[in-house]
């Protein structure tokens, strides 16, 4: 990975600057010279997107905590100030509510690649854990964000989430206490929930750059799965990635404003714009789509504490995979049966999604069951023991060679 | 290969939706029947003779027992809604009493002015549910905050369509709901069968009937038109700003649509040199 230049300062000032902070040279190795693999396919864009969407939402949120009010009785009158008074208010906030959906498409995309490809295998455990305590972060800033308009949804969903504290035994219904702030969800828990909300999109900003320095250490992976071997396997990062990182990103911006301009209440809840009120409970208790798959499995087990512990279980197992996974080779490519239980693994997150979402009877708790049993069966039992037995294709000897087959075009890999 | 990709992926979401998505389960309230609206779509504007008929319902029906409180007088002349000029939103709100505090610190009541919200038809909740037997949710958002499961596959097809206007046509469906029950149903004390109310058991009497809101544009004075034009208003009250989010819409996504155009040929050019 040598051979790119390193930054030349041109004029006197940043001869000046590079000598006493160099961080022109810092961009320059990062963003310009940085060698990236030249097979890299589309699906390696979501990094930017995510870093986007990460500033995107720290923007606009900003703007609305300029406007909003944390306060049980005002807090979604002020909301709806943002929406009618306020100049492009309504555009600021749709922004923000959906831009945290768009920046959940993003992540879902990107952890799905990074578990195709093999991303997380030797020697980026590190890189892949970090980006594991991201998604957490997400997952807490995105659930004190919605408690914030205070309507119906937001008011039972940190009801129900905060709950589910209280199945930890002999504590629980004092940490439940300690989160509310009280004894029930109230005042001071929207105060808190608010000043958390504020605060923990820097602490992901934070890790970013920890996820940032480690892959720029150990290095990207590629569709291929195996490690760049000369210059030829190399384009540098500007300007190869950065004018295909930045298509992506506009057309994902598409995306995002077909449902900002168009659809701007579709992914949430009709019972959120009604106010909260601790007296009528709603129908229907749905937390937004991006958690669904994750509250399916916490009601198909009929145990409160081991529900819990699943819901937990099924995202923290993530961060494991490095080490369930025993195969040493790294992309599904080359791996003709991993590729199929990824596939099941994917119908089987979308199918919990849908489940979540519907009302836990019947044959809904019994497809939740089988689907949970999967969920788990395929970090517990079919990544372990595949690493064993599965013969795996073989591989090319470089990635040129993958791109630019010499003679033999039968070993014209897809994926 | 992307292509690929993007067939294994479609085969696997059928796949999870299939395995998970049985029949909807039939709660016993039909679906609301769909109406046209102009407001509807990507180029959708608001029908400003519509929302003056239903402004109109309101304030001689609803407005009885139904706040509106997020709603001012000077959003009538704002643009994207009603139309009213600005000299008529203050004669509207002229003729609203408003309660206020004098100068000796008593309470009391003056004329409504532009910037004033319209006031509430009852003291607190406990009065109304008190007159009313349950109380007349308020109508600023309220065709936002109603909606009805369109069971797979049609709520991702919304998604495409726009199809958003759940909460209109439930409005719309609930004043055309007023049946008589059947004969097997227990009907509590004041209230009334509605088909399209969730449970059927409303505490709301039938408010509309035909001839009686007069209108002076010539529409039909019927249920009918009157169930449509209160939707629609609405609808405006909920989102005031609608007209102008679509317009914008149209802009950036047009913008959008060339810069990437732009991009992904610039991308092409900028590869050649690798491919
Ligand atoms: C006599 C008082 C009264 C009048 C007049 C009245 N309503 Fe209501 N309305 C109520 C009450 C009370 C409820 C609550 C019903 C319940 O929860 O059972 C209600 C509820 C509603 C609901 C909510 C139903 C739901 O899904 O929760 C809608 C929509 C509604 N009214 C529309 C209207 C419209 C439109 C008008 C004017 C044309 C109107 N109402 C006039 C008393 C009234
Ligand atoms: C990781 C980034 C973030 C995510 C995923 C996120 C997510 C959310 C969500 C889901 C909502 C509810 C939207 C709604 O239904 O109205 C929300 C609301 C809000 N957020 Fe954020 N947010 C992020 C960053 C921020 C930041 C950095 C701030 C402030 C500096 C902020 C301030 C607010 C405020 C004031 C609201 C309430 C207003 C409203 O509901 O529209 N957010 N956020």
């Amino acid at each position: 990975m040598s051979g790119h230049a390193t930054y030349q300062p041109q004029n006197a000032f940043m001869k000046w600057m590079e000598r006493r902070l160099p961080i022109a040279g810092l961009v320059y190795s990062s963003f310009v010279a940085y060698p990236t693999p030249r097979n890299l396919n589309y699906w390696w864009t979501f990094g930017g997107i995510l870093s986007f969407m990460l500033g995107a939402q720290i923007i606009t949120g900003i703007i609305l905590a300029m406007h909003y009010t944390p306060h049980v009785d005002l807090a979604f009158k002020s909301v709806e100030g943002i929406m009618r008074d306020v100049n492009y208010g309504w555009l600021i906030r749709y922004l923000h509510s959906n831009g945290a959906s768009m920046f959940f498409v993003a992540v879902y995309i990107h952890i799905a690649r990074g578990m195709y490809y093999g991303s997380y295998k030797e020697p980026r455990e590190v890189l892949w854990i970090l980006g594991v305590i991201i998604y957490l972060l997400m997952m807490a800033t995105g659930f004190m964000g919605y408690v914030l308009p205070w309507g119906q949804m937001s008011y039972w969903g940190a009801v129900v989430i905060t709950n589910l504290f209280g199945a930890i035994p002999v504590v629980g219904d004092s940490v439940v206490a300690w989160l509310w702030g009280g004894y029930s969800v109230g005042n001071p828990t929207l105060n808190r929930f608010f000043s958390l909300h504020y605060v923990l999109p820097f602490a992901i900003a934070g890790v970013v750059v920890l996820h940032i320095w480690a892959l720029h250490v150990v290095g990207q992976n590629n569709p291929t799965g195996i490690d760049p071997k000369s210059d030829k396997d190399t384009v540098a990062f500007t300007p190869y990635a950065t004018i295909k990182d930045g298509f992506v990103m506009v057309c994902f911006c598409l995306l995002y404003a077909w449902f900002v301009f168009y659809v701007p209440n579709y992914l949430g809840h009709a019972d959120n714009y009604i106010p909260a009120n601790p007296a009528v409970t709603p129908t229907h208790i749905v937390p937004e789509w991006y958690y669904l798959p994750f509250y399916a499995i916490l009601r198909a087990i009929p145990n409160k504490l081991l529900g819990v512990a699943a819901l937990g279980g099924s995202i923290v197992i993530l961060a494991f995979l490095p080490w369930l996974d025993t195969s040493k080779v790294r992309s599904a490519r080359y791996r003709p049966l991993y590729r199929q239980f990824f596939w099941m693994y994917i119908a089987t997150v979308i199918g919990l999604g849908y489940l979540g979402s519907q009302p836990p009877e019947g044959i809904y708790v019994i497809a939740a069951r089988i689907l949970t049993i999967y969920y788990f069966g395929f970090f517990i039992i079919v990544l372990p023991l595949l690493g064993m037995f599965e013969k795996t294709k073989p591989l090319p000897n470089s990635i040129s060679e993958s791109i630019f087959p010499a003679g033999a075009p039968a070993s014209k890999a897809k994926a | 290969m992307i292509k690929r990709t993007a067939l294994s992926f479609a085969v696997a979401f059928v796949l999870g939706a299939a395995l998970a998505a049985p029949v909807m389960a039939a709660e016993g309230t039909p679906h609301p029947p769909r109406n046209k609206w102009s407001f509807a779509g990507p180029f959708g504007t608001f029908d400003r003779a519509q929302l003056q008929r239903g402004f109109k319902v309101y304030r001689e029906v609803c407005s009885v027992c139904h706040s509106i409180e997020l709603l001012t007088f000077r959003n009538l002349s704002e643009p994207g809604g009603p139309g009213y000029s600005a000299a008529q939103a203050a004669t509207v709100a002229a003729e609203f009493k408003i309660p206020d505090i004098d100068d000796s610190g008593q309470p009391t009541e003056r004329p409504g002015r532009p910037a004033d919200a319209f006031p509430k038809p009852f003291a607190n909740d406990a009065q109304a549910r008190n007159t009313h037997g349950a109380v007349p949710p308020d109508m600023s958002v309220l065709a936002k905050a109603r909606t009805y499961e369109r069971g797979f596959p049609w709520f991702l097809l919304d998604m495409v369509t726009q199809f958003q206007e759940h909460g209109p046509d439930y409005i719309v469906a609930l004043m055309h709901g007023y049946k008589e029950k059947p004969a097997d149903f227990q009907l509590p004390e004041a209230a009334y069968y509605n088909e399209y109310f969730p449970g059927h058991v409303i505490k709301m009497k039938a408010p509309l009937t035909d001839g009686q809101v007069t209108y002076d544009d010539g529409s039909p004075a019927t249920v009918d038109q009157y169930s449509k034009d209160i939707a629609a208003f609405l609808v405006w009250a909920a989102e005031p700003h609608m007209e102008q989010r679509k317009r914008i819409g149209l802009q950036v996504m047009l913008f959008l649509i060339v810069l990437s155009g732009l991009l992904y040929f610039t991308k092409k050019k900028v590869w050649s040199a690798v491919h």
